[in-house]
């Protein structure tokens, strides 16, 4: 084989929950009382602009959990596979990963930040800045870089903006009635006379495409986002991060849900020494700062890890390992949250008639739990999973800062954020590292909070009018 | 109330015991005392003899919580479990791995802490009160609208940046105050100043958005348009009525951090460079001393528990019909 497929922890995991995700969307398509509600999202435009958006870095966060590694020429007929693991979308930026610096350099620089001592023709020393090595190397003449810029951002803007029109047609070619015409269609869509805000799908998706055709043109070209230390390009490592944040504000979530359904409800319905048992377990956790716990759980797997180095096989397993730890301890310090809350929603729905009436049937503890206590905690199991995600995603960044975030091997915004402290402290200021990290975390956290406020809107029964 | 307070202390009695056993099992089951000394030693090239000085120099070498050796109380006394977990509970924490006094340490460095989170707190709740009672005020206009996506905006952007923005902007371009570090006495306004404007700017979003919600659903409720009705004004409504009955769900989540303000805000004075218990305790992470992040947790969980009481009582204080049995 070409490839030694390598399937991570996390990867696992991210399919699991992709599985997990899709078999809840067709099952809630077969039933009206979960199908309401999601329609109710479906027609909030702003909800729709930011699902796009989320669609845009899930596809980018899956395409970067296909692990794998590369067979490498065999040496005494033995077969030999790359130490190093890469993933399908290393492979999509594998341009971007081979052009590489030496060191800083700012975006679209033709020269590196830092001024060196070269040696001219004639044996004079002077200090001066370099020519990038891939940055800009088309260019004859430096001076010409504002102009050539210019057109390719032109070139990137009309073959961004054909392919949205192209998307555009075949949505209005979908949703053409019989006898109407190609203009009216259109209008008809863009007015928002359907109940789907289709204009801020196409405005979100355009702004999108443009953006991503102008990065992918340009940055065959240039440093669009510039360059960190060790001269790799800053939009490689910001692309990169983004399957980190999503599975940290996914699986904490996925990790600790068995616990807190099961604990919460049980607490609920049983009462008695379990709920006083439950109530122990949680109360003793949620006493204990969460950034503490982490900290003191973190270390001590660095301890264990530094130890024990032989336990993991790559560098990637060892880091990966890591991020599912950070995941399994965030989610013992959130999950008290969800306990509670279903403990309390479970201690009112026994008390309802139509459990009493179960309980008078004769139905078992276990079908009275599944067929009627659970099906009516989900809202607020649904809830508090999407609220939860940005608070996630914006943890993961303080806590590594912290230095007891993901391993530092790890491309995530937090290391990112974290190594920009020095830089913002060099003369003159190396700005674009915080500034892509802000942009692309800013991005994410803002679409799952403007989705999560429609999905709670939508779901949770008090706001429903 | 008394007796009430009395049985939730007692309370509180074993949940500390079970923080002092998840801590005490994460720092001596999960990793021995030798893979500590080893840690600290550098992992490589260490002699037996090097791990039994170092673990006897910090009281590591007893038995862990039992020692079979030892005479009457000294079998349970003379173990780690309570010399470095059990003494938590008098408050005793003990020496730091590089042997400083933790406790003294902690006293040195709460007043820093404390000159940083008193003002973010007390001034950052009257801001988002204020602001939160502006946007009901206007409710269901556009500048509540306007105010609401503002706060979405404003909290979709991590912490981190707005300290690394605020010391560039107030520290580096503007010069108003120092980029960072502390000053005792009157000194310590100037140093103070950054981080609390920072830290209050941080929550503003999350803040405002939800004490926002606390009062539109009083708002809603029938006592106010009886308010309304009497013929009291709108202002008179939202600041007599509507915050004062909206206070309860604020006290929930305001009274439970006052205690922990103790503990410090690590990222801002670890950011802003303030000697207090929040840059304590990076540091102790950073150099994985095991003895002040287990002090710190310990510290934290009774000061938690502490707040839930505090909430307790302020209830009564804000609504007379709450009675504490």
């Amino acid at each position: 084989m070409q490839f030694l497929p390598v399937l991570l922890w996390t990867d696992a995991l991210i399919w699991i929950l992709v599985a997990v995700t899709v078999a809840f969307g067709a099952y809630a398509a077969r039933h009206e009382h979960l199908r309401v509600p999601w329609r109710q999202v479906a027609r909030r435009p702003l909800a729709m602009g930011a699902l796009v958006v989320l669609a845009a870095y899930v596809t980018l966060g899956l395409l970067d959990s296909v692990h794998f590694r590369e067979r490498l020429p065999p040496v005494d007929g033995e077969s030999r596979y790359s130490p190093e693991v890469k993933s399908v979308l290393d492979l999509l930026l594998a341009g971007l990963r081979e052009r590489r610096e030496r060191t800083y350099s700012a975006p679209f620089a033709v020269y590196a930040h830092a001024k060196e001592t070269m040696e001219r023709p004639d044996g004079s020393r002077v200090r001066e800045h370099p020519r990038l090595r891939h940055g800009g190397v088309h260019l004859d003449d430096p001076e010409a870089r504002n102009d050539d810029v210019l057109q390719r951002i032109g070139t990137a803007t009309v073959a961004g903006l054909a392919a949205w029109t192209v998307i555009v047609i075949g949505l209005v070619m979908w949703r053409r009635r019989n006898d109407e015409t190609w203009p009216r269609t259109l209008r008809r869509l863009m007015r928002g006379e359907e109940p789907v805000p289709w204009r801020a799908l196409f405005l979100t998706s355009g702004a999108l495409i443009l953006l991503a055709a102008n990065a992918a043109w340009l940055s065959r070209y240039y440093h669009v986002l510039g360059t960190d230390q060790v001269g790799q390009d800053v939009l490689l490592k910001s692309l990169k991060s983004i399957r980190t944040g999503l599975v940290i504000g996914t699986l904490t979530t996925l990790v600790m849900l068995p616990f807190a359904m099961a604990l919460g409800v049980a607490a609920g319905y049983f009462r008695g020494w379990v709920d006083d048992v439950i109530q122990y377990l949680y109360t003793t956790l949620s006493s204990i700062p969460g950034v503490l716990l982490i900290a003191a759980a973190i270390l001590s797997l660095q301890l264990y890890m530094a130890l024990h180095p032989d336990s993991f096989a790559t560098v990637a397993e060892r880091s990966d390992a890591r991020l599912l730890f950070l995941c399994v301890i965030l989610g013992v310090t959130s999950w008290t949250g969800l306990c509670r809350l279903l403990r309390g929603e479970t201690l009112k729905l026994r008390e309802v008639e139509y459990i009493q009436a179960a309980h008078a049937l004769g139905s078992s503890h276990v079908s009275i739990l599944s067929r009627h206590v659970l099906p009516n905690v989900m809202h607020l199991v649904l809830i508090t999973v999407v609220l939860d995600f940005s608070g996630l995603v914006l943890a993961e960044a303080v806590l590594s800062y912290v230095g007891v975030g993901v391993d530092p091997t790890t491309d995530s915004w937090g290391n990112m954020i974290n190594g920009a402290r020095l830089e913002m402290a060099r003369e003159p200021m190396v700005w674009w590292s915080l500034a892509a990290a802000f942009v692309f975390m800013f991005t994410l956290v803002l679409a799952a909070n403007l989705f999560s406020d429609a999905v709670r809107d939508a779901f949770d029964p008090r706001l429903r009018k | 109330m008394i007796g009430y307070i009395i049985r939730r202390v007692l309370y509180a009695i074993p949940i500390l015991v079970g923080v002092n056993l998840i801590t005490f099992v994460l720092f001596f089951f999960v990793n021995s005392p030798d893979d500590m000394a080893r840690m600290h030693l550098g992992v490589k090239r260490v002699t037996p003899a090097a791990i039994e000085s170092w673990k006897a120099d910090r009281g590591y070498d007893r038995p862990v919580a039992y020692n079979a050796q030892a005479m009457g109380f000294a079998k349970i006394t003379d173990t780690i479990f309570f010399q470095h977990s059990a003494k938590l509970f008098v408050f005793d924490f003990g020496r730091a791995d590089d042997g400083r006094d933790i406790g003294y340490d902690i006293q040195q460095r709460m007043w820093p802490s404390l000159a940083i989170a008193i003002p973010t707190f007390a001034v950052g709740v009257l801001v988002y009160i204020t602001f939160a009672l502006m946007l009901a005020f206007f409710r269901a206009t556009y500048l509540d609208t306007l105010g609401v996506v503002i706060c979405v905006v404003l909290m979709s952007i991590s912490t981190l940046f707005y300290v690394v923005a605020g010391q560039y902007l107030i520290g580096k371009l503007l010069h108003l105050v120092p980029i960072s570090g502390y000053e005792g006495g009157i000194q310590a306004f100037k140093f103070v100043c950054l981080p609390v404007v920072v830290g209050i700017i941080s929550a503003v979003g999350d803040n405002t958005r939800l004490y926002r919600s606390f009062f539109l659903e009083e708002i809603g409720k029938d006592y106010v348009r009886t308010a309304r009705a009497k013929g009291l004004s709108e202002l008179r409504v939202l600041f007599h009525h509507v915050l004062r009955n909206a206070m309860i769900p604020i006290l929930t989540r305001v009274v439970a951090v006052i205690p922990l303000l103790f503990i410090g805000n690590l990222i801002l004075e670890s950011f802003f460079g303030v000697p207090g218990l929040g840059s304590y305790t990076i540091d102790a992470i950073h150099a994985q001393d095991f003895a002040i992040v287990r002090a710190m947790v310990f510290l934290g969980s009774a000061l938690y528990i502490l707040g839930l009481i505090l909430t307790d009582i302020s209830y009564t204080i804000a609504d007379p019909r709450v009675r504490l049995t």
